[in-house]
């Protein structure tokens, strides 16, 4: 009977390491890293991170098999991988930031926003984007009028009326199939329909809009049918239960519930679009005037301004990097408004 | 009795917003037909500018200027090569890359630091490709040019390696470029598989006494495999059609092989449109819109049979 008394002793005697020592490594093999970095040629903070990088996954992986054994060391590796992939996958971010922001702040102006580029040649230092953001406003503003509504009542048919059948399951996966449409195929589209319909000479920024309506549209169906499907069908009984016709309920309970998801959707598709380059420089071209027709004559918007003033290379290099900083504001500013719509407007409980 | 009799309380005729009801069935049915209708046209309209070009003979084309009075097989192989390559070499990259951060953020960061985590990467995903190519002549280029040149000083004599010549605008250049871009699509993609990894299937490995990686072996990944791979191809489908990038980039040629640290060697379609087609006219815009036509079929391959993965995995996830 005493022996079955006695306490029975632990199974496992694993050794594990500290909390502490993987951030001490961490330290010591940056130290290290510095140290081959120097010894290799000059210190730089890139060698001293690779270097540092290296040893650190050979360090944490020595003193883990000896302390706490093979399973053990595995694990730290595969830790270790996949938060190196991470950091990694931050450096083109914030490189591109920091890029963006040192170069365009060189030329970035009041000024630059409201010149065009009339009369500047190659190495002037005026210059602006004016015409450029007139372009894109309109040309995207233009998009946007045919790809939202077109875009919100084929997700409308999609959640409230279609039926389980081949016309349902065709949009679906036409839609899907559509949001990876290589852009510059739009455009080609967008060229080929207008020199069939308005002739080969017919140049204007409607061309350019109809190619990002068609890239826009598979977006915010998207958006939009996952925010309808999120409306508690409770909500619709009850409308129906008052007699409300199916196309109010649709339109006063449905959308109405659901009208910050679907802006922060709309926003977010509007962001992706106005970055679009391919399709514009192949439709749209370029111009140094500001142009206020859609419907006559080449236009210039952002992106292809950027590309453009790259090309041309010299001190245009600069205006391209203030132009694109343009860009990314105008994109960040977008994507930031829309998560503050679905953040405060969204229907309380929801989330 | 008088009183409850009164048949006028209960209203005869049509229900109400009868004519609203058809109306607005027919206009969202409508909207949703126009978007099959829509996609149908991009193939046709494409297709009728590209017959001219198919049925050409090598001496009409040979008048087209950038063709070199090659056919036109001859003239899209070594584009197709090009793109098919560098895509390639972009996925290479990105799945692997993708599947840390997204089994970091799903299963190694702090719960309260994740959804902020995911929104860092997404950001990546709005940033238009212009700048990401700006990006790469300007900080890319110089960083992977001394390690290039190291590649080719030590391992010259094989062939994938050799001939690197400065400044770093090959293919490999493009690919890490496209890489950085599809990133945040499937990472978005796996990170939601990962997320739906039955809570159980983790708890009874841990509780047998798994460490956190061959939970993950154990778990997460059998469960995510199918979410992996059409995570994947839709990367595949974005990079294959990817303009701006390669456009910048890379500078041009038009030869099939494997020496991808040489410039002058790859081009790819969408590039090679975007490069073209402004200054084309006739016949040569023709065979520009074919070689679209191409890249419109790949891509609507590739993506279908990404979607029939992910569709045939959601019929048979669940509880299992």
């Amino acid at each position: 009977m005493t022996a079955l008394s006695a306490p029975p002793k632990p199974i496992r005697t694993t050794r594990r390491l500290p909390t502490y020592a993987p951030w001490a490594i961490l330290v010591g093999s940056l130290l290290v890293g510095a140290l081959l970095s120097l010894l290799t040629g000059e210190l730089t903070l890139t060698g001293a991170i690779l270097f540092g990088a290296l040893v650190y996954v050979v360090a944490i992986t020595i003193t883990s098999v000896v302390v706490e054994g093979k399973r053990w060391a595995k694990d730290r590796v595969a830790t270790t991988l996949v938060t190196f992939a991470f950091l990694v996958a931050m450096i083109p971010l914030v490189s591109l930031v920091v890029l963006v922001l040192t170069n365009g702040l060189e030329r970035f102006s009041w000024a630059f926003l409201n010149d065009d580029m009339v009369g500047v040649y190659g190495s002037d230092p005026g210059g602006g984007v004016y015409h450029a953001i007139i372009g894109t406003v309109l040309i995207t503003g233009l998009a946007s009028l045919v790809a939202i509504p077109l875009g919100i009542m084929t997700a409308v048919y999609l959640v409230e009326y279609a039926k389980p059948g081949p016309l349902r399951r065709a949009i679906t996966i036409l839609v899907d199939v559509m949001t990876g449409i290589p852009s510059i195929v739009a455009g080609l589209f967008a060229a080929t329909l207008f020199v069939v319909v308005a002739g080969p000479q017919y140049k204007a920024g409607v061309i350019g809009a109809t190619a990002l309506a068609l890239l826009m549209t598979p977006v915010v169906v998207r958006s939009c049918e996952e925010m309808l499907r999120l409306v508690p069908n409770e909500l619709r009984e009850a409308s129906y239960a008052l007699g409300v016709p199916k196309w109010l309920t649709v339109v006063k309970v449905v959308l109405r519930t659901a009208v910050a998801g679907i802006t922060t959707g709309v926003m977010i598709s509007i962001a992706r679009v106005i970055g679009e380059t391919a399709p514009l420089l192949i439709t749209v071209g370029i111009v140094a005037n500001v142009n206020w027709n859609v419907f006559d004559g080449r236009m210039t918007t952002l992106p292809v301004f950027v590309y453009r003033q790259y090309a041309q290379g010299g001190a245009s290099v600069d205006r391209a990097w203030a132009g694109a900083l343009t860009l990314i504001l105008i994109v960040m500013l977008l994507n930031l408004v829309a998560r503050l719509v679905s953040r405060f407007f969204s229907p309380k409980g929801a989330r | 009795m008088a009183a409850v009799t009164g048949t006028d309380a209960v209203r005869r005729g049509s229900a109400p917003g009868r004519v609203g009801n058809i109306v607005f069935k027919g206009i969202s049915t409508g909207a949703g037909i126009t978007i099959v209708v829509l996609l149908g046209l991009v193939a046709a309209f494409l297709l009728y500018r590209s017959v001219p070009a198919l049925t050409a003979s090598v001496e009409e084309l040979a008048d087209v200027g950038f063709m070199r009075g090659k056919s036109l097989l001859a003239y899209v192989a070594p584009l197709a090569f090009g793109t098919v390559l560098s895509s390639a070499i972009a996925l290479l990259i990105a799945v692997p890359l993708s599947i840390g951060i997204a089994l970091f953020i799903s299963h190694y960061a702090p719960r309260r630091l994740a959804q902020g985590l995911g929104y860092l990467i997404d950001l990546l995903a709005a940033i238009p490709s212009v700048v990401f190519g700006l990006w790469g002549i300007a900080f890319l280029m110089p960083l992977v040019g001394p390690f290039f040149q190291w590649l080719t000083d030590t391992m010259g004599w094989f062939p994938l390696f050799s001939g690197y010549v400065g400044p770093a605008k090959n293919i490999t250049t493009a690919s890490i470029v496209l890489a950085v871009m599809i990133i945040p699509i499937i990472t978005a993609t796996t990170r939601e598989v990962f997320l739906q990894t039955p809570r159980l299937h983790e708890e009874a490995s841990l509780a047998l006494g798994a460490t956190r990686w061959e939970m993950i072996r154990q778990a997460v990944l059998p469960f995510g495999r199918s979410g992996i791979i059409s995570a994947a191809m839709l990367g595949l489908g974005r990079a294959l059609g990817e303009t701006m990038a390669v456009l910048m980039v890379l500078a041009p040629g038009f030869a099939i092989n494997f020496f991808i640290l040489q410039p002058g060697q790859h081009q790819s379609v969408a590039a090679n449109i975007a490069n073209q087609f402004p200054e084309a006219s006739g016949l040569g815009a023709d065979v520009l819109i074919a070689t679209g036509l191409f890249l419109f079929l790949l891509t609507f391959v590739v993506n279908l049979a990404a979607r029939w993965v992910i569709n045939r995995r959601a019929e048979f996830s669940g509880a299992n």
